[in-house]
């Protein structure tokens, strides 16, 4: 599928509104001034047609180096700030590395790539831009558990194929609680980008309240994270602080509760959920407040987004979708037809679809299987359950059973009888689930492990 | 409570949330005929764990896997020990 060639980041913010910044908790950025400045210390000539890993430790300084390198750079290998070390050596020998951006002291672990750069989080005056190269090729790392991450290659036109054309803003400031440098925030970031709104990031190890607090201060309209990041916002005392009039998640599947809980919890703003992996890119976004999406959306071509289903796991052909994998061992992105299996499976109820979990995910009860986000989604429904976490326990008779954590919302007067709630989620689940799919113990736990990507942490 | 009274008021519960009926637990009854079924006799197994502390089907490779209530109830009871 040809792609028509995007205008390069530098080239959207040439008209940038003076009112368009990037906040962190220490900065505070005016994008416009990359018009005439460099956050790369005058040395951005030095990168062009590399391909460059950019390798900071806050999400300001690879923003600002993400502007200034596209349409540069031959490559931008964009690191998230979980990778394990161990795996550095491979991502920058397969990506062929030959330049690093660190916003700090160079690690020891870059002590073979010829050309180090520092970007800082301040722009200094400089007129002077390299010549637009070749398209640059944009590598995102995929975020899966164990093993070196798979890079998948995408064009910035791809990346930004689901962000409607608008008009600047001076009224729309985002935020995300991902971090800009995964799939899903860097969505978040293009649409600031593009629309010549403000953005607000956090900073590493910012306390939730922190971040809540500065959201409100910088009047945060347009607010995206995944439901496991909106379930931990939720349970901090300073979610009243901030009004957005959009309220995005995605990443995960957003069951009813999650949704409903946004609603009540910001009755003036719209709720989306909307559907994105790395490889998929952006497949669609549901904004009528239920969870699933409407059985019509595998009709046809929408907004260039084709969908199937194929042995029960959503398929994608978009022009957002990667075009493949850096290194060939980790197998073909595409399929022959161009479509991307996302390994997200599906069941049909009435006139929607919903997500029931993951391919690989799935738990075998002796022969029958679970995925364990439907039994979640059931567990998730008692209005006194925050989030819950479904797991396999071992069986010698089964194989496998089915055991639930979950965590409370904060009592708000008399706390409930833990057994209680027990029995009360246990039929919730024997109303709503075949035999086999009802957790066999639920234990009370004060907090659930999110992953650096946003999800919800599965043990194995 | 002993440890066949553990396991006959977890047997009786397991049936009640699986909707079944229980035969008389007599020792020499097959386990297979008590009423559960595997899956029920597999969260009788998991709920005993949390109780005694004791899973003697998957703590020992020699155990023979139970074919009666009686050798069922031996089986924690020798675990207990």
């Amino acid at each position: 599928m040809a792609r028509a060639k995007a205008l390069s980041l530098r080239h959207h913010i040439e008209n940038a509104p003076a009112s368009q910044f990037f906040y962190d908790r220490a900065t505070t950025i005016r994008v416009g001034d990359l018009n005439q400045g460099t956050s790369l210390n005058g040395r951005l000539a030095e990168l062009a047609g590399r391909s460059v890993l950019i390798a900071t430790t806050s999400q300001l300084t690879s923003g600002l180096a993400l502007i200034e390198l596209d349409g540069v750079a031959r490559r931008i290998a964009i690191l998230p700030p979980d990778v394990d070390p161990a795996h550095l050596g491979a991502l920058i020998a397969n990506a062929e590395i030959d330049a690093v951006v660190v916003d700090g002291e160079s690690s020891a672990l870059f002590s073979n790539v010829p050309l180090v750069v520092t970007c800082t989080p301040q722009i200094i005056p400089d007129e002077r831009v390299p010549a637009a190269g070749p398209e640059t090729e944009w590598v995102l790392l995929t975020s899966g558990t164990t093993g070196v991450p798979k890079m998948v290659v995408h064009s910035l036109a791809g990346l930004v194929t689901a962000i409607p054309p608008q008009k600047f803003s001076e009224t729309v400031v985002w935020a995300t609680f991902y971090d800009i440098r995964r799939y899903g925030g860097l969505q978040i970031f293009l649409r600031a980008v593009l629309g010549g709104a403000s953005l607000i990031l956090s900073s590493a190890g910012e306390p939730i309240d922190n971040h809540l607090g500065r959201l409100e201060q910088h009047g945060v309209t347009h607010l995206s994270g995944t439901p496991s990041h909106w379930r931990r916002a939720l349970m901090s005392p300073d979610i009243g602080k901030i009004s957005p009039g959009y309220v995005r998640l995605s990443g995960e599947i957003a069951d009813q509760a999650i949704l409903d809980n946004l609603r009540v919890a910001f009755p003036n703003s719209s709720v989306g959920h909307a559907y994105a992996s790395t490889e998929a890119g952006v497949a669609f976004a549901v904004n009528d407040g239920l969870a699933g999406f409407p059985a019509a959306y595998f009709e046809g071509v929408r907004d260039g987004v084709e969908m199937k289903v194929v042995d029960g796991s959503l398929h994608i052909r978009s022009p957002g979708t990667a075009s493949r994998y850096v290194t060939a061992q980790s197998g073909p992105l595409l399929d022959a037809d161009r479509f991307v299996d996302t390994g997200d499976m599906l069941e049909q109820r009435g006139d929607r679809y919903f997500f029931v979990g993951r391919k690989g995910g799935i738990i075998n009860i002796g022969g029958l299987k679970v995925h364990p986000e439907e039994v979640e989604a059931v567990i998730n429904r008692h209005p006194l359950v925050r989030m819950s976490l479904v797991r396999s326990r071992q069986s010698p008779i089964t194989g496998a059973i089915v055991v639930a954590e979950v965590v409370l919302k904060p009592a708000s007067q008399q706390p409930p009888q833990e057994s209680e709630v027990r029995d009360d989620i246990l039929k919730l689940c024997r109303d709503a689930l075949p035999r086999h799919k009802v957790p066999v113990s639920i234990s009370f736990v004060p907090a659930l492990a999110v992953a650096a990507t946003g999800k919800l942490a599965r043990r194995g | 409570m002993s440890i066949r009274l553990t396991i006959m008021d977890q047997m009786a519960q397991v049936a009640r949330e699986h909707g079944k009926a229980l035969a008389p637990l007599e020792d020499d009854l097959a386990l297979l005929d008590s009423g559960l079924d595997s899956l029920g006799i597999a969260v009788l197994v998991a709920r005993l764990e949390d109780r005694l502390g004791v899973d003697p089907f998957t703590t020992s490779d020699d155990v023979q896997f139970p074919v009666t209530i009686g050798d069922f109830v031996r089986a924690y009871e020798n675990g207990a020990r």
